[in-house]
C-alpha cells in the first residue's frame, strides 16, 4: 500500500472523469451466466442478489398489506374473516421486518458501498458474504413455504403461550425460517465490522469515513449483539412447542413475560437495525445535494453509536401492560426517552446542513427530505409512547401501528428508496428518467401520509390493532387510510417500472452523475471488479465540498497516510 | 503489526493448565462446605477466574490488540445488560405490595 | 474465468484487471495463501482474528439467553433446582471438566506449533484434542443415558422420585439466593406455596435447562471436533506457518470458548446446594 503514497494528493477529489471508452470491463460484464452470479464472491454482485430477493419479499409483504387495507375499508369482515386476517397481518409483519427491512439497506446498499467507500477491494470475508445470502435465501424459503401452507396467526411477535401451546399454525416452520435468517444478519454484521476496522485504504481514518459507514458500523454492532438472543429465544420457543416443556408456559412453571423480555431485547434494537442505515443514507444525500459538509460530522457519527448502545436499554417499553414491575417500567420509560437525544442530534444537524446550502431538488434529495419530516413525526410519537401513561392508554391501538409505520416506512423505506435512487447510476451504470422519478417520490410521500396519518387519529380514538372488523364510526378514517394505501402502492410501482426500464433503455451514467464527493464516485459506473483501477489513497475528509473547491489555490490539508485500527 | 505472532513459552501454558485444574478441584471441594449464599459467589468467582485465565493466556488476549479486549468486554457488558435489566424487573415486582403490579 | 482472460483484459481499465480479480488471476507479486483482497499477511491475520472474536461475542449472547433463563428460574424455584442438581453425577462432571481443560491445553499447543510451523506437531496436538473432545462427548452421552433410564428427560415421561427432595438440616430448603431476586413477598401479598406437583414441574424446568445448555454445548463440541478433523490434512501438508495459521488459531479460539462455557455450566448445573 505504501508504494502508492505518491499518488496525487487530490485523488479523493472529484475531477471530471473522462467517459470510459466502451466497452470496458466492470463487475457486471466481466463474467456471464447464472453460475457467475450464484457462486460470486464479489460484494457488488452479492448486493444485487440481495436486491432481487428483498424486493421479492417486499412485494409479498406489500400484497398482504393490500388485502389488509382492502378488508378494512368496511367495518364488517367481508373480504376475509378473523382467522385469515390474523395470518395476513402476521405474515405481513414477518416478511416486511425479517426479510425486507432488516436486510434491505445493509445487505443491498451497505454490501455494495462499504468496501468502495473505504477504498477496499472487497469485504473482509467474501465467502462468508455469499454464505450469508444463501442462509437468507434458505430462511426465506422456509418462511415462504409456511406462507403457502397457510401462514402463522400469532402476530409477528410470537408471544408465548399463544405461540407455544394454542395456535395450530406452523409456528415452528416460520420460527426456523427466522432463526436461519438471523445468522445471515449476524454474518453480514460481522463482515462489516471487520471490514471497517481492517480494510480501510491508506489515509482513510475513522473521521474521514462517510457517515453511511459509521451508521452501518453501529448497525452491525446491534446485529452482532442482538440477533443471537432472538436465535436462542426462537430455539426455546420451538423446543417448548415440540417437546411440551414449560420454559414460557405458566402452567408448567414457566414465565411468558420472559419470552417478551428476550424477544424485545432483540426486536427493539432491531428497529435501529432498520433505521440507522437509512440515517446513514440520508447523511450522504443531504451533503451531496446541499453541496456542504454535514454539520457536526462528529456528533452525527457518534449519535449512530449512541443510538446503537442506548437501543439496548429500552426494550421493556413494549411490555408496560404485560405485568412487569412498575419500577422497571418507570426506568425503562425514562431510558427510552434518552434515545430521542441522539436521534434529535441527527435531525437538527441535517436541517442545519440545509441552511444556506446550495440545494438541488433531485429525486434522492426528495426522499431525504421526506425522511427527515416523517422520521421526526415517527420519532416524536415514539417519545409519546415511551411515556408510561400515554402508552397504557394507546397500547395495542392504531396509534402504535401508525407510529412504527412512520419509522419503518416513512423512515427506513424512504431512506432505502433515496439510497437506491442516489446510487442506482453507480450500481447499474444507467440513468433513470428524472421526471418520473420525481413523480414517484411525491406519490409515495403523499400516499404514505394519507395512509398512516389517519391511523394516529384512529388509534387515539381507541381502534385496537389486529382486528378485521371495527365499529362503524371508524369507517371514514379507515377508508381514507385505504385510499392512501392505493396511492402508496402505485407510488412504489413507478420506481419499479423505471428502474427495470433504465437497465435496458436508460442513458449511460458518468462516473459521478451528481458531482458528489466520496470514493464511490471516484471509480467508474459501474465499478470495476476490484472497485478501483488503482488502490486509492485518501487525503481528504468526507464531504469536503466547500473551501478547496471554491478556492482551488487553497493548500490541501496535511497528508496523513496511516492506518488506524 | 509485526509479521509474525507472539509465541509464548511452554511453561506459561503448563502453569495455566495446572492453575485451571487446581481451581476445578477447589470449586468442587468448596461446593460441599456450607457457606450460605457465599457458595454461589465462590462458585461463580472461581469460574470467572478460570475463564479469565483461558482468555488471557490460551486465547492470547493479553498479547493481542486493545480492540480484541474491547470486543470481549462489550460482549460481557451486553450480557450484563440483558441479565441485569431482565432480573431488575422480576426483583422489583413485589415492592409495590399490590398483587399483579 | 481463466487466467488468460485476465491477462488479455488489460485495457484502459487494465490496472485493476492485471491486479487479478480471482484466485487464478494472481500475478507473481501476490504471495501465496494471501487472499486477493488483502494487502499483507498481517492484515489478513488480524481480520481473521477479529472476525472470530466478533463471532464469539455472538456466542456469548446466544448462550446468554439460556443463562438468563437459568438465573431467573433458579431464583424462583431454588428447591427444584437443588433437587434436580442432586440427580447429576458430580464425579462425571468433574472428570469432564478436567478432560476439557486438558483439551484446551493440547489445542493451545497446536496453535503454538502452528505459529512455529511444525506440521507434525500441529497434527499430533490436533489428534490429542480430538480424542479428549470425544472422551468428553462420550462421558456426556453416558450421563444422558442415565437420565433417560431414570425418567428425567423433560417432556418425555418425566418423573422425579419425591424422596430425593433435599432437606437442609432436616428443614425444607428455603430460597438460597439473596431475597429480592424473586421479589420480596409482603405479608399482604399471598404467594402460592409449592406442592409436590409443582416440584415435579419445576424440576422438569431444571432438566430442560440442563439438557438445553449442555446439549447446545455438546453441539458446539461436535462442530469443534469436526473442524479439528478437517484441520489435520492441511496442517500435515505444511499449510501453516508464522505468517498463515489463521484457521488453526480461529478454531482454537472457538475451542477455548466452548471450554469456557463449560467452566460456567459445571458449577451452575452440578454443584447447586451440594452442602447439607
Amino acid at each position: 500500500m505504501t508504494a502508492h503514497s505518491d499518488f496525487p494528493a487530490h485523488s479523493a477529489f472529484p475531477e471530471p472523469i473522462e467517459e470510459a471508452p466502451e466497452p470496458y470491463e466492470h463487475y457486471l460484464n466481466h463474467k456471464y451466466g447464472l453460475a457467475s452470479w450464484l457462486l460470486t464472491r464479489d460484494h457488488k454482485r452479492i448486493a444485487i442478489l440481495y436486491l432481487i430477493s428483498v424486493s421479492f419479499f417486499f412485494l409479498l409483504g406489500g400484497a398482504m398489506a393490500v388485502i389488509i387495507r382492502l378488508e378494512l375499508t368496511t367495518p364488517e369482515g367481508d373480504l376475509v374473516q378473523a382467522d385469515i386476517y390474523n395470518r395476513l397481518f402476521t405474515m405481513h409483519g414477518i416478511m416486511m421486518i425479517f426479510f425486507f427491512l432488516i436486510p434491505s439497506i445493509p445487505s443491498v446498499l451497505g454490501n455494495f458501498l462499504i468496501p468502495i467507500m473505504i477504498g477496499a477491494k472487497d469485504l473482509a470475508f467474501p465467502k462468508i458474504n455469499l454464505l450469508s445470502w444463501y442462509i437468507y435465501a434458505i430462511g426465506g424459503l422456509f418462511t415462504f413455504y409456511a406462507l403457502l401452507t397457510g401462514g402463522v396467526d400469532t402476530g409477528w411477535t410470537f408471544y408465548a403461550p399463544l405461540s407455544t401451546g394454542y395456535t395450530n399454525t406452523p409456528v415452528v416452520l416460520v420460527a426456523l425460517g427466522i432463526f436461519i435468517t438471523g445468522f445471515s444478519s449476524i454474518l453480514t454484521g460481522l463482515n462489516f465490522i471487520v471490514t471497517i476496522h481492517r480494510m480501510r485504504a491508506p489515509g482513510m481514518t475513522w473521521f474521514r469515513l462517510p457517515l453511511f459507514v459509521w451508521s452501518h458500523y453501529a448497525t452491525s454492532v446491534i446485529m452482532i449483539l442482538g440477533t443471537p438472543v432472538i436465535a436462542i429465544t426462537i430455539l426455546l420457543l420451538g423446543a417448548e412447542r415440540i417437546f411440551g416443556v414449560g420454559i414460557f408456559d405458566p402452567k408448567l412453571g414457566g414465565d411468558p413475560v420472559l419470552f417478551q423480555h428476550f424477544f424485545w431485547f432483540y426486536s427493539h434494537p432491531a428497529v435501529y437495525i432498520m433505521i440507522l442505515p437509512a440515517m446513514g443514507v440520508v447523511s450522504e444525500l443531504i451533503a451531496a445535494f446541499t453541496r456542504k459538509p454535514v454539520f457536526g460530522y462528529h456528533f452525527v457519527a457518534f449519535a449512530s453509536i449512541a443510538i446503537a448502545v442506548l437501543g439496548f436499554f429500552v426494550w421493556a417499553h413494549h411490555m408496560f401492560v404485560a405485568g412487569i414491575s412498575v419500577y422497571a417500567a418507570a426506568i425503562f420509560s425514562a431510558l427510552s426517552m434518552l434515545v430521542a437525544i441522539p436521534s434529535a442530534v441527527k435531525v437538527f444537524n441535517w436541517t442545519t446542513t440545509l441552511y444556506k446550502g446550495s440545494i438541488s431538488w433531485d429525486t434522492p434529495m426528495l426522499y431525504a427530505l421526506g425522511f427527515i419530516g416523517l422520521f421526526t413525526i415517527g420519532g416524536l410519537t415514539g417519545v409519546m409512547l415511551a411515556t408510561l401513561g400515554i402508552d397504557i392508554h394507546v397500547h395495542d391501538t392504531y396509534f402504535v401501528v401508525a407510529h412504527f409505520h412512520y419509522i419503518m416506512v416513512g423512515g427506513a423505506i424512504m431512506g432505502y428508496m433515496g439510497g437506491l435512487h442516489y446510487w442506482w447510476p453507480k450500481i447499474t451504470g444507467k440513468l433513470y428518467p428524472k421526471f418520473w422519478s420525481k413523480v414517484g417520490a411525491l406519490t409515495i410521500f403523499l400516499g404514505f401520509n394519507v395512509t398512516f396519518f389517519p391511523q394516529f387519529i384512529l388509534g387515539y380514538l381507541g381502534m385496537p390493532r389486529r382486528y378485521h372488523a371495527y365499529p362503524n364510526e371508524f369507517q371514514v378514517l379507515n377508508v381514507m387510510s385505504s385510499a392512501g394505501a392505493t396511492v402508496l402502492g402505485l407510488g412504489y410501482l413507478i420506481p419499479a417500472v423505471y428502474f427495470i426500464w433504465s437497465m435496458r433503455y436508460g442513458k449511460d451514467a458518468s462516473a459521478n452523475p451528481w458531482g458528489a464527493i466520496g470514493l464511490e464516485w471516484e471509480t467508474t459506473s459501474p465499478p470495476p471488479v476490484e472497485n478501483f483501477d488503482k488502490p486509492p489513497v485518501v487525503t481528504w475528509g468526507a464531504y469536503e465540498y466547500h473551501e478547496s473547491r471554491v478556492q482551488p489555490s487553497l493548500p490541501p490539508p496535511k497528508q496523513e497516510v496511516m492506518r488506524v485500527t | 503489526m509485526s509479521s509474525t505472532t507472539h509465541v509464548l513459552p511452554l511453561r506459561v501454558y503448563f502453569a495455566i493448565f495446572f492453575a485451571l485444574l487446581v481451581l476445578t478441584g477447589t470449586t468442587v471441594a468448596v461446593a460441599f462446605v456450607d457457606l450460605g449464599p457465599l457458595n454461589n459467589v465462590v462458585a461463580l468467582g472461581i469460574a470467572a477466574c478460570k475463564a479469565t485465565l483461558v482468555i488471557l493466556y490460551f486465547m492470547h488476549v493479553r498479547y493481542a490488540t486493545r480492540l480484541t479486549s474491547l470486543v470481549i468486554v462489550s460482549g460481557v457488558f451486553w450480557l450484563a445488560i440483558m441479565v441485569g435489566l431482565t432480573l431488575a424487573d422480576y426483583a422489583t415486582r413485589g415492592w409495590l405490595g399490590v398483587p399483579g403490579r | 474465468m481463466s487466467p488468460e482472460a485476465h491477462s488479455t483484459a488489460i485495457g484502459p481499465r487494465g490496472v485493476a484487471a492485471a491486479h487479478g480479480s480471482t484466485e487464478q488471476g494472481h500475478t507473481g507479486a501476490h504471495p501465496p495463501r494471501l487472499a486477493h483482497h488483502f494487502d499483507s499477511y498481517a492484515q489478513q491475520r488480524e481480520s481473521a482474528s477479529l472476525g472470530v472474536w466478533v463471532f464469539l461475542v455472538t456466542e456469548i449472547m446466544f448462550f446468554g439467553g439460556l443463562f438468563t433463563a437459568y438465573i431467573l428460574y433458579r431464583s424462583k424455584y431454588p428447591e427444584a433446582f437443588i433437587a434436580g442438581s442432586h440427580q447429576l453425577d458430580v464425579m462425571l462432571g468433574t472428570i469432564n471438566t478436567a478432560v476439557l481443560i486438558c483439551s484446551s491445553l493440547t489445542m493451545a499447543m497446536a496453535v503454538r506449533s502452528a505459529q512455529l510451523g511444525r506440521s507434525k506437531a500441529i497434527a499430533g496436538f490436533l489428534v490429542a484434542t480430538i480424542v479428549l473432545g470425544s472422551v468428553f462427548l462420550g462421558i456426556k452421552a453416558t450421563e444422558y443415558h442415565h437420565k433417560w433410564v431414570e425418567h428425567l428427560i423433560p417432556g418425555h415421561d418425566f418423573h422425579l422420585e419425591i424422596d430425593h427432595l433435599p432437606t437442609h438440616h432436616g428443614k425444607p430448603v428455603a430460597s438460597e439466593l439473596p431475597s429480592g431476586v424473586v421479589g420480596e413477598s409482603r405479608a399482604d401479598v399471598p404467594l402460592p406455596s409449592a406442592g409436590p406437583q409443582d416440584i415435579q414441574a419445576h424440576t422438569q424446568l431444571f432438566f430442560f435447562l440442563y439438557f438445553g445448555m449442555t446439549g447446545l454445548h455438546a453441539v458446539h463440541m461436535i462442530i469443534g471436533v469436526g473442524l479439528l478433523v478437517w484441520l489435520i490434512r492441511p496442517s500435515l501438508r505444511g499449510m501453516f506457518d508464522g505468517n498463515n495459521h489463521n484457521y488453526v488459531e480461529g478454531i482454537g479460539l472457538y475451542w477455548h470458548f466452548v471450554d469456557i462455557v463449560w467452566i460456567f455450566l459445571f458449577p451452575l448445573l452440578y454443584l447447586v446446594g451440594r452442602h447439607g
